[in-house]
């Protein structure tokens, strides 16, 4: 529901509201070089000095008016011709002219009405009211996305577009809101829509009848200073019933022209009040510099634009259009899907596709729209469920569990439950555990375990669909293809071989970086940019679905490299570790966000095992600052699966790595990974007190074993790895 | 010079008592380029002793800005009612506003006077741009205001 409410008046107002954006943003500098630039007067001085030294430059003056900038213009006739100009309050002269700026009333013209009178006045308030409901629907996503509102400011995961977009907007939402709020108030103000209307202070009906009292002794003039005068208008020559009209902050008021007396006065009203006070919010005019705060935030608003319609895109394109679905009475097969941003639909149209090729009739549809009454043929019901950010269900899965809860009766259709996610989230798949926690509660049948998808692994959905086929006793093969990013073809340089001996045979395979089209180098796209920790989606030959492999080096280093381990059985292993120089493979570049070592200067520990060492090797080869780096690195034999044995004194003599522990598997006693964190407890939980990084890579089971070990390592510091995950200051790669 | 609106023929909120005879009168305000947003124009009548009699027309919209026509406003003290129906657009920079209505005879050659004040958003309030006695001899003839109006002409 937020989603749709932040999607479509988005997309709909997105042109009027970056109009809005720009011209407002533009306009917000106008009010700063007005206050620059207009001679500012001197603190203590009166209405009565300045009209009286206005007067004796300008006799004819007629009236005088100071902007909230603290600009005075005066208006007056001489000889019957009209004169204008900005006034020096020291001298009463005019130093300027006062002439509408034409550039500032063309903006101000395409801001508030896009030069269509009050038809485009009431489109552009339509544009504010668009960018408020944008505001407040994407400041409770991206308190949904980060957990909580205590969250706001919590780092982020995910594509760059996303990210950039919520990055953006938690910054400038505070004056996008409130520049949109002030924006239909004015124009509620400008259709007489609120009562703010000044109320019309009686003309005074007696008056002395003489004129010529002296300006600088009028009582009322006198008790006004300059700083919170707005207008005073003189009456007109020879007409004693005329009067001095004064406009100050406080509110208006008549002077008599005979003796000065004050005739009249009014307060400004409450609304009147409020109005001027949201009139100077809007346009910075009396607050410049929030003026100019509130510009430059706007100045975001074609940036999310942009990023918001490429994340809208991104998730049209992962959610495949579903032919031929069966109605939910006559499915013997329920597929019901919990997806955020449309990947999880791609999954479920393929299982949909096998399993009505298998002969079933499926029916497909959003958690959200679970009703077990209506599921009269069913025989089997299967969730494929995403999880949104810290646990809670996502977007089409929305009262799923409220639903569930609520049943007297679960439904004795079996279930089986696929969760979505990401490892390197403290969360991991929190949704999909939800879900079958309460489905055991309710006591509903189990078709199968719990199975977790993790990072829309295409393997780990096919041996997934294997079991499923089991439980229903059809042969099901599920091949997963997510839209592939443009693919190149990589020729391998070098290679070096290690583990023969220990029966794991491991290649460590360099390849030439393709050549980069200027369209990539313009964007980054493909090999265009990478560092060590991103991943290479490689397509075997004879297969179309990519295996994903880390990369141990960086666009810097002039290569692509990777650590592969040949696998028995493993279709693109076994092609990549037959590799000679001159050969070549079919890969694409997929960025890992989640696994870099970052800018900061806070020391690293990183620790790994097995292949896992190749994005680690690869941030001690391109740590040119020296930053301090802990790596442990377990391997089964020092004579045989030492990966970058020969770089690594070279790496430590340069200072690239501060501190390097290994650890062997294999041997009399055998030393794990874990033994060796043990082993150096105080010192890393030392560095972990004092900011340290920790990232691990590699086995999930190693992964699990580590932070089982830190767990009891920073018992005694009060932290833990859940804590320091939430922080941002554990991140995993594993597989 | 572009005519802004086409001719208008209304009968005019002046209520005048003892008024049997009306007769067509087409009043021609041109706006020279003073450089600003639409001008808000009030045109109004005075009797002989300068008091307010009636409103003949109102360019400009938004009542909130009414108090800029300062003359109109201290005279009606901001009534709205004194211009509804008899409310226009406001007049841009250059253009012509020509309105045709049904003036009593008894205003004229009696020491009645037309009166237009005139506002600009950010610029001079001109109250009292042009005023001009309403005699039959002086339809025709144009007249200058101080600061907006080009020119003012009342056609029989």
């Amino acid at each position: 529901m937020i989603r749709l409410l932040h999607r479509w008046p988005g997309l709909l107002a997105l042109a009027l509201i970056t109009i809005l954006a720009l011209s407002g943003a533009a306009l917000s500098v106008f009010p700063a070089t007005e206050r620059l630039a207009a001679p500012q007067s001197e603190v203590g001085l009166t209405v009565a000095t300045l009209a009286d030294r206005i007067q004796a430059v300008y006799p004819g003056v007629e009236q005088i008016r100071r902007s909230p900038s603290g600009r005075i213009t005066a208006y007056w006739f001489d000889q019957g011709t009209p004169g204008t100009a900005v006034i020096d309050p020291a001298t009463g002269k005019g130093v300027a002219s006062a002439d509408p700026n034409q550039t500032l009333r063309w903006l101000t013209n395409l801001h508030r009405s896009l030069f269509l009178g009050d038809g485009g006045r009431i489109a552009m308030a339509t544009g504010a009211l668009a960018m408020l409901v944008l505001s407040l629907s994407g400041a409770a996503l991206v308190a949904r996305r980060t957990g909580g509102w205590r969250y706001w400011f919590a780092p982020l995961r995910g594509p760059l577009a996303g990210r950039l977009h919520v990055e953006i907007a938690r910054i400038a939402v505070t004056g996008l809101v409130l520049s949109s709020t002030t924006a239909l108030w004015m124009t509620a103000s400008t259709f007489d829509l609120l009562p703010d209307g000044g109320a019309p202070s009686a003309f005074p009906a007696k008056v002395s009848g003489e004129t010529g009292f002296a300006l600088d002794q009028m009582d009322g003039l006198q008790q006004t200073p300059v700083a919170e005068f707005r207008e005073l208008s003189f009456p007109y020559p020879g007409d004693a019933t005329d009067v001095y009209a004064l406009k100050a902050d406080r509110g208006t008021g008549y002077l008599d022209q005979g003796n000065g007396a004050l005739l009249a006065w009014a307060d400004l009203t409450g609304w009147e009040r409020v109005s001027e006070t949201i009139y100077m919010l809007h346009t910075g005019q009396g607050a410049a510099t929030l003026g100019l705060v509130l510009g430059l935030m706007a100045l975001s608003v074609p940036a999310m634009g942009v990023t918001g319609v490429l994340v809208w895109l991104a998730g049209r394109r992962g959610r495949p259009r579903i032919r031929g679905n069966q109605p939910a009475g006559r499915a013997e097969t329920i597929l019901l899907v919990g997806s955020e941003n449309g990947s999880t639909w791609g999954f479920a149209a393929t299982l949909r596709a096998a399993l009505t090729e298998a002969g079933q009739s499926v029916h497909v549809g959003p958690m959200s729209g679970f009703a077990p009454e209506h599921y009269a043929k069913a025989e089997r019901i299967i969730v494929l469920a995403a999880t949104y950010g810290d646990g809670a269900a996502p977007a089409s899965a929305k009262g799923f569990l409220d639903r569930l809860s609520a049943l007297d009766l679960v439904p004795a259709i079996p279930l089986a439950v696929l969760g979505f996610g990401d490892r390197s989230f403290p969360a991991y798949c929190a949704f999909a555990k939800a879900v079958v926690q309460s489905a055991e509660t309710k006591g509903w049948p189990k078709l199968l375990p719990l199975d977790m998808i993790d990072r829309q692994s295409p393997q780990g959905f096919a041996r997934w669909g294997r079991a499923l086929g089991e439980a229903l006793g059809i042969p099901l093969e599920l091949s997963h293809q997510p839209v592939l990013p443009k693919t190149d073809t990589l020729t391998l340089v070098s290679r070096r071989d290690y583990g023969t001996e220990v029966q794991a045979p491991t290649a460590l395979l360099r390849f030439a970086l393709p050549r980069a089209t200027f369209w990539q180098r313009m964007t980054g796209a493909g090999f265009a940019r990478f560092t060590a920790g991103d991943l290479i989606g490689v397509l075997p030959e004879g297969n179309t679905v990519p295996r994903l492999y880390s990369l141990a080096s960086g666009r810097g280093d002039g290569f692509i490299e990777i650590v592969v381990r040949k696998h028995p059985d493993g279709l693109a292993s076994s092609q990549l570790t037959a590799l000679d120089p001159g050969d070549t493979v079919t890969a694409f570049l997929r960025r890992n966000p989640g696994f870099r070592a970052g800018r900061g200067r806070a020391p690293l520990i990183l620790i790994g095992t097995g292949t896992g060492i190749g994005p680690l090797a690869g941030f001690v080869r391109g740590n040119a600052r020296r930053r301090p780096i802990h790596l442990f690195f377990g391997m089964r034999h020092a004579g045989s699966d030492f990966f970058y044995g020969e770089e690594f004194p070279v790496w430590q003599k340069e200072g690239r790595v501060t501190r390097l522990v290994t650890a062997y598997s294999r041997g009399v006693r055998p030393h794990y990974v874990q033994d060796a964190l043990h082993s150096e407890a105080n010192q890393v939980a030392d560095l972990i007190r004092n900011g340290a990084r920790v990232m691990v890579c590699g086995g999930r089971d190693m992964a699990s074993g580590v932070a089982d070990a830190l767990a009891e390592i920073l018992a005694p510091t009060g932290l833990t790895p859940a804590v320091l995950k939430a922080e941002g200051r554990y991140v995993e790669d594993v597989y | 010079m572009k005519s802004l609106l086409a001719t208008l023929a209304l009968t005019t909120a002046l209520t005048l008592p003892g008024l049997a005879m009306a007769r067509p009168v087409t009043l021609t305000t041109t706006l020279n380029n003073y450089g600003g947003d639409g001008a808000y124009l009030a045109l109004y009548v005075t009797d002989a002793s300068g008091a307010y009699v009636g409103s003949v027309w109102m360019a400009g919209g938004k009542s909130k800005y009414y108090e800029h026509l300062s003359d109109w406003y201290r005279a009606t003290g901001g009534d709205t009612r004194q211009v509804n129906g008899i409310t226009g657009a406001s007049v841009g920079a250059d253009r012509t506003l020509e309105i045709t209505l049904d003036l009593a005879d008894a205003l004229f050659d009696a020491g009645y006077s037309l009166h237009i004040d005139a506002a600009v958003e950010d610029m001079r309030d001109s109250p009292n741009e042009v005023a001009v006695p309403l005699t039959t001899a002086g339809a025709g003839t144009p007249v200058n205001g101080h600061r907006y109006i080009a020119s003012f002409a009342y056609d029989m």
